[in-house]
């Protein structure tokens, strides 16, 4: 049994980690980024980001003015067991949500659409968001939060079959183009793409493509990691820097996620996780231990599957 | 280009103005306020009392909401502060400058060369943009001590009048001058000469949007 003070407690520690430190695989896309920028005022904004990041660890306080719509991402190992079960573990989230809120302070940035109604926590109807996936094997819990911002950078579009790669380039430059012009998606960015599914998956698949994957991380199928690759180098060729300044950093990382979608469609979204990729991860077992890191690990080959059964998981039992 | 930095006041001079360029680095001593939709509409639409003497406390308005908070006691915690984007504000903008006489506004992105043709320079005002975007904790330690929050229970502290003293606040950078020049528009000139190139083999989709436009030149605001 997992300990429901030890979720919350853990969950205000990653609410804290989120806002205050740049995740060092992102960090170190950007410092790569930086060597190579020679735009006079985006490589300007790139040091001032660095040393951004540093001053915000140091003084402990949020690095971005806007922290984003703090969300969070449940995934358990198949025993897992927690103690008050899924009510109980929804409530520490929001609590943990609400108290890191005025603790590190977050901006209170959640209101109601039409009457925006600011309950000054971050929590209201729906927020933050907790969404849920599973493993195979295990008796832990992974919490993940993750802050995005939330205005621009991000479109979808229905696309099809007849489209092809060169529609998807399509959409993915003038994604890019539109809203890094004067830098409203905050780039460089992980850029996030989602192909497949349905329009709500795809978005889906499009935003955990930027927010649960690491720079550096590929796609374990090889012909879209080759992808991942090129549309990288296409973004940073467009001569679009930070702010939308001319420069040659726009991607810090592209990453792509598909699902099964419609014969007869191609869904695509494009989602932008900004300078401030905010994003914190602990897995927490039942003997007590709490393990941090930055990698979210989301898309193993369970949550890719293809098959009706999981093929391994019935191989262990015969 | 070599960059320039300026330290300049939040009630400047009109000649400090004047002496500002595209590009500068900007660093601000003195007062600033926060001010975007909820209080323009208060103060415009709902001709609620600016609960501030303007221009002469402070002619910097900063589209911003600050990660803060009002401890029980009455006192401010306030951690990283940056800018939203000013767009979407060009609606209230014109009266409010007329009104407050602000002459620098202090946020993300810009606005139009259209916008401080019609109502920036007619002002003497200027646009400062914020750095990244965005140097929330850099901007954060510029913050000496937060003077004020006016009208946070009527519109929230996202939405609130945040009255906080600079001290060598920054970096932003100036995005306009006296003669209208828009820097966001000169780096896009720059850059749409290269997207035909990029865009080469590409194909538009086959289905369309209502009133899509292919005019690289375009942008989303406005």
């Amino acid at each position: 049994m997992i300990s429901i003070d030890l979720i919350q407690k853990t969950a205000e520690t990653l609410m804290d980690k989120a806002a205050i430190e740049i995740p060092q695989d992102y960090l170190d896309g950007l410092r790569a980024a930086a060597a190579t920028e020679d735009g006079d005022l985006s490589s300007f904004v790139l040091q001032a980001m660095l040393e951004n990041y540093e001053a915000a660890k140091e003084d402990r306080r949020a690095m971005c003015g806007d922290t984003g719509v703090p969300r969070w991402f449940v995934k358990m190992g198949n025993d897992a067991r927690i103690e008050g079960g899924p009510i109980a573990l929804e409530a520490a989230l929001r609590r943990a949500t609400a108290n890191a809120t005025t603790g590190v302070p977050l901006r209170p940035n959640r209101v109601h659409p039409l009457w925006r109604t600011d309950h000054n926590n971050n929590v209201g109807i729906g927020a933050p968001e907790i969404e849920y996936g599973f493993e195979p094997e295990g008796e832990w819990i992974d919490l993940i939060t993750v802050h995005k911002g939330g205005l621009f950078g991000t479109d979808y579009r229905m696309l099809f079959p007849s489209d092809g790669i060169q529609g998807i380039k399509r959409f993915y430059l003038d994604s890019l183009v539109a809203f890094g012009k004067r830098g409203l998606a905050c780039q460089p960015a992980i850029i996030g793409i989602g192909l497949g599914g349905s329009k709500d998956t795809c978005m889906v698949l499009g935003k955990r493509a930027s927010v649960l994957r690491t720079v550096g991380s590929r796609n374990s199928d090889p012909k879209i990691a080759a992808m991942e690759d090129e549309f990288k180098e296409l973004g940073n060729s467009i001569g679009m820097g930070a702010m939308g300044f001319v420069g040659k950093n726009m991607v810090i990382d592209c990453n792509i996620e598909v699902g099964y979608c419609h014969t007869g469609g191609m869904q695509m979204s494009v989602h932008a996780f900004c300078l401030s990729s905010r994003r914190a991860v602990a897995r927490i077992f039942p003997d007590g231990r709490v393990e941090h890191r930055t990698d979210p690990d989301w898309f193993t080959d369970y949550q890719r599957r293809e098959t009706i059964d999981w093929e391994p998981a019935r191989e262990a039992a015969e | 280009m070599k960059i320039r930095e300026v330290t300049l006041s939040t009630t400047p001079t009109p000649e400090a103005i004047a002496d500002l360029r595209l590009g500068d680095i900007v660093y601000l001593d003195g007062l600033i306020y926060t001010a975007r939709e909820g209080v323009y509409m208060r103060a415009l639409e709902d001709k609620a009392n600016i609960p501030m003497e303007l221009p002469s406390q402070s002619a910097a308005n900063f589209h911003c909401s600050p990660a803060a908070v009002i401890r029980e006691d009455g006192s401010f915690d306030l951690g990283a502060v940056t800018a939203t984007a000013s767009f979407r504000f060009a609606k209230w903008l014109p009266e409010w400058m007329a009104k407050t006489g602000a002459r620098l506004i202090i946020g993300k992105g810009g606005m139009s060369s259209k916008d401080y043709k019609d109502y920036f320079v007619p002002n003497g005002a200027v646009y400062l943009s914020t750095v990244g975007y965005g140097t929330g904790a850099l901007l954060g330690r510029g913050v000496e001590t937060v003077e004020a929050v006016h009208w946070h229970e009527e519109l929230g502290i996202a939405q609130a009048m945040w009255v906080i003293r600079a001290r060598r606040m920054g970096p932003f950078i100036v995005a306009s001058n006296l003669d209208g020049d828009c820097l966001f528009e000169r780096e896009n000139a720059k850059i749409v000469q290269n997207l035909d190139r990029v865009y080469e083999g590409t194909r538009p989709a086959v289905l369309k949007r209502y009133g899509e436009t292919d005019d690289r030149s375009d942008e989303v605001i406005g």
